[in-house]
């Protein structure tokens, strides 16, 4: 972890928002989501902060970690809570697209 | 072209077949397909979070502060009415509250349970910040931690750890460095940076 060796968050303002596109996807998602009356955010904090402390009671503090994991996991929970989101339907969806050959769309 | 759109091709090919990325995927198509959403919608929100919400909004807050002894009063008084006035976007703001840096305490925050952070004036967090590392020894160890991060209070400075909540977001208010006094509120804001609004950096 970064955090281990010497502390150093960078000094610019600006650093990357998200590692990966499907981060800033996700993230996207839960605010358009929120932001039109879907559910609070506080909902969205409960079901992550619910994810994160079952990680934290399983793992050490210098273990690696994928908060966006963890977010994506909130995300599918609290949308399925909400019923804005089937589950089965999701994994069925998912499980096309990662058969789909390489190269599909760019 | 936004840069977050830049950055985008240059990563997509190391992460398009993650399996996280996948299921991102199947799920704003199944999103999408229900009609709760666009992806234009999704588009607008990254970009705004790339562009027009992040620390450079708190840094005129804090520039003002130096500048104006009233402000400064309202804004530690009530930081969610006090931030008003400025009409920054993302302002979905929970209350905010200030935490004043002076020459005998030191204040730095915290979400030990996830990520809360004071959007409207800082953007999303760094990653070191979501880190359990960075949640659990900040409270735990806050003198080391802060030394490791290059900061290091002397004895007698007091420092206060503040965790954020479902309800209250905190920001740090840095003193302000004595040889910018008498500066513009343009140019002090240049001067202020994210680190020291979360209080793990002096200036």
């Amino acid at each position: 972890m970064e955090l281990v060796h010497g502390l150093a968050p960078p000094m610019a303002n600006g650093d990357l928002l998200f590692d990966a596109p499907w981060q800033g996807r996700i993230f996207g998602i839960a605010r358009v989501l929120c932001e039109q009356g879907h559910f609070p955010w506080v909902d969205f904090r409960e079901a992550l902060t619910s994810r994160i402390s079952d990680w934290d009671q399983t793992h050490g503090e210098h273990d690696p970690y994928a908060y966006y994991d963890h977010f994506l996991a909130a995300l599918t929970d609290l949308l399925s809570r909400k019923n804005l989101c089937d589950l089965s339907e999701l994994s069925a969806r998912d499980e096309v697209f990662r058969v789909r050959p390489h190269g599909h769309d760019h | 072209m936004p840069l977050f759109r830049r950055q985008r091709e240059i990563i997509i090919a190391d992460h398009d077949h993650e399996p996280q990325a996948i299921r991102a995927e199947a799920l704003e198509s199944l999103l999408i397909e229900k009609g709760l959403l666009t992806a234009d919608a999704i588009d607008d929100v990254i970009v705004r979070y790339s562009e027009r919400v992040g620390p450079m909004n708190g840094a005129r807050v804090v520039a003002r502060a130096w500048t104006d002894p009233e402000f400064r009063r309202r804004l530690l008084e009530d930081g969610t009415r006090a931030i008003n006035e400025f009409s920054f976007e993302g302002g979905q703001i929970e209350k905010l509250e200030v935490v004043e840096n002076t020459e005998k305490v030191h204040n730095a925050i915290v979400c030990t349970l996830c990520s809360c952070y004071p959007w409207a004036v800082l953007g999303l967090p760094p990653r070191w910040y979501k880190d359990p590392e960075y949640r659990s020894r900040i409270v735990r160890e806050p003198r080391m931690v802060l030394k490791e991060m290059g900061l290091d209070l002397p004895a007698d400075v007091e420092i206060r750890i503040w965790d954020s909540s479902a309800e209250v977001r905190y920001m740090v208010l840095p003193r302000q460095p004595h040889d910018s006094i008498g500066k513009s509120e343009e140019e002090l804001a240049q001067l202020v940076t994210r680190n020291s609004m979360v209080g793990v950096e002096s200036l």
